[in-house]
């Protein structure tokens, strides 16, 4: 697992800490397995036997007539749409806290040494924006988005917009995390060489981290809109707009052709953003 | 989350020249031309209206809501069965996860394409188009099976299994496993296939057939990497186990589902909390265990 020469375990360390992760891996997989209920076989029994061959056959041919088809475009556009939206706000939430949230940027290393000797308050103030920055972050993205989507379908009523809140404000979490983590891997000769010459915070800013931190940036927003074009189509679950909703319809109507037509239509939708952000990251 | 980026790095200038600034610059334009119709279109699409949300009204509507929500609810009844719902979604994810793993260790094998049909380890066979043509079938079945598994989000997965095996938490564990095990066969190919071709010739000069190659020159290369990617989609398994409970596969997301049907919000809070400290307690352990195996 890993190289002898470069682990930094003390070898006390090392001799105990394989039994004791064995021993509690074990406790938890019997736990777990008893408490998830696991049944292999399940599928074998007629029951699931049944269900599984009602299920696959029904599958098959997809309902693809135009009066389906036409019913379907409305929400999955409606899903790009949410998912496109969804990014944009949870961009503009974490890149402001992201950046509050940088330890590097706010309160520690030797850019900041400087001002702070000797201003206690100013040093209290950072670190309390530092410290509310990580809390606020931590608390958007711990609470899934189908939480949020509940709230905000309370807060503004159903439809496409309540989802686009609970992507925003759920993604805005994830973003602004790893945004603050790509900042702390920049660099830092450059900004101390901006310092140096008198530079001041804002110039620093611009000129030293951002242009460092911007192809990950994009690139790792980009890989986050592919996730969410998934997060808004089940979001329709709680009445949140998007496909999900018809796919519940149609499974408890036993419809199963319906279903497979919408499960390619999602296909269809993950590989045209995939391609499309794959194509926007290749040009930067 | 920490999905660490690939870091671009620029070993390449870019050209001076006048013709391809200007090309660049039309490709420039067309591009924030097409973003910006796209921004309105989805705007309007996705039906935003952030006036209404900072109306009084709705305002006003989250306020109360917000008000309903305190105290949280810290009953013993409340708090055990918050408790057996937050062990509960600590099984899933963990059984999920691991089923994954096995499903993409399974499948990752026949969809990497230095293992199964070109590259070093098939330089030398001799060239019969047809031998070729018969590894191709697994590789493209295999990658084809994976995309899939991908494709389908874990809440749909979670209705279908719910309604072959019926509800609970084990329709969630296939939900997890199945899906994850997609994501997790796809990372695993990648780092797969641009493992280093040095100790794979090495070994290949020595004598050793595929299966010594692949037990002695490329599975102790990439399994550190297998380890750190598959804790990485724990932590994210353990928020989706958190909600697969809405379609009635068990966890901390049927509780919610329910205190949220019968309006009870001071329940709903509790859950919520449980919901944050276990997220919390298992970034914690994902990267310490993280830093233990890498």
């Amino acid at each position: 697992m890993k190289a002898s020469g470069q682990s930094l375990i003390r070898p006390s360390d090392r001799s105990f800490f394989p039994y004791l992760f064995a021993a509690l891996f074990a406790l938890a997989f019997f736990d777990s397995w008893r408490r998830a209920g696991i049944d292999l076989s399940a599928f074998f029994q007629p029951r699931g036997r049944d269900s599984l061959v009602k299920f696959v056959t029904g599958m098959f041919p997809p309902d693809l007539s135009w009066n389906f088809l036409s019913q379907m475009l409305r929400p999955a556009l409606e899903t790009v749409q949410i998912s496109f939206w969804g990014t944009l706000i949870a961009v503009l939430i974490g890149f402001p806290l992201g950046i509050l949230g940088t330890h590097t940027l706010m309160v520690g290393g030797i850019l900041n040494e400087a001002e702070l000797q000797g201003a206690p308050v100013r040093r209290a103030l950072r670190y309390g924006a530092y410290f509310t920055a990580r809390a606020v972050l931590s608390l958007f993205r711990c609470i899934p988005e189908f939480v949020w989507a509940f709230m905000f379908v309370r807060a503004v009523g159903l439809g496409p917009f309540p989802g686009v809140l609970a992507i925003g404000v759920a993604y805005g979490g994830m973003l602004g995390k790893v945004y603050s983590e790509i900042f702390e891997a920049v660099n830092h000769r450059p900004l101390e060489a901006l310092q140096a010459v008198g530079a001041n915070k804002l110039q620093t800013f611009f000129y030293g981290w951002f242009p460092q931190a911007l192809p990950n940036f994009v690139s790792y927003t980009l890989y986050r809109w592919e996730c969410a074009v998934r997060a808004s189509a089940i979001l329709g679950l709680v009445g949140a707009g998007g496909l999900e909703q018809q796919i519940e319809i149609s499974m408890r109507m036993f419809n199963f052709n319906e279903v497979l037509t919408i499960l390619i239509i999602l296909f269809v939708m993950v590989a045209a953003v995939d391609y499309l952000s794959a194509k926007v990251r290749a040009m930067l | 989350m920490s999905r660490t980026p690939d870091v671009k790095t620029y070993d390449t200038m870019p050209s001076a020249g006048r013709r391809t600034l200007n090309s660049s610059r039309a490709k420039n334009f067309f591009l924030f031309g097409a973003a910006a119709v796209f921004l309105v279109w989805s705007y309007h699409g996705a039906e935003i209206d952030l006036s209404q949300l900072f109306s009084r009204d709705s305002f006003d509507q989250i306020v109360v809501y917000v008000k309903k929500l305190f105290p949280p609810d810290f009953s013993t009844v409340v708090v055990q069965e918050a408790l057996k719902g937050t062990i509960e979604t600590f099984a899933i994810s963990l059984m999920g996860t691991l089923l994954a793993v096995v499903i993409a260790f399974t499948i990752v094998f026949f969809a990497s394409r230095n293992l199964i049909y070109s590259g070093l380890l098939y330089e030398m066979e001799p060239k019969q188009g047809w031998k070729r043509l018969l590894r191709m079938v697994p590789y493209l079945t295999a990658k084809s099976l994976l995309n899939v598994l991908r494709t389908i989000p874990e809440m749909v997965w979670a209705l279908i299994f719910v309604f072959l095996v019926g509800l609970g938490p084990f329709p969630g564990v296939l939900a997890l496993g199945v899906h994850t095990g997609g994501v997790l066969g796809k990372l695993f190919g990648e780092v797969l296939e641009d493992v280093d071709s040095q100790p794979i010739e090495a070994l290949q000069a020595t004598g050793a057939n595929r299966l010594q190659i692949l037990f002695y020159g490329i599975l102790p290369q990439v399994l550190p990497q297998f380890v750190s990617y598959t804790l990485y989609r724990w932590e994210v398994n353990i928020r989706v186990a958190a909600v697969l409970g809405l379609v009635g596969a068990g966890g901390l997301g049927q509780r919610i589902h329910i205190a949220i049907s019968l309006f009870l919000e001071k329940q709903l809070l509790t859950l919520i909390i449980a919901i944050y400290i276990l997220v919390t307690i298992v970034d914690y352990l994902s990267a310490y265990l993280r830093r233990k195996m890498v």
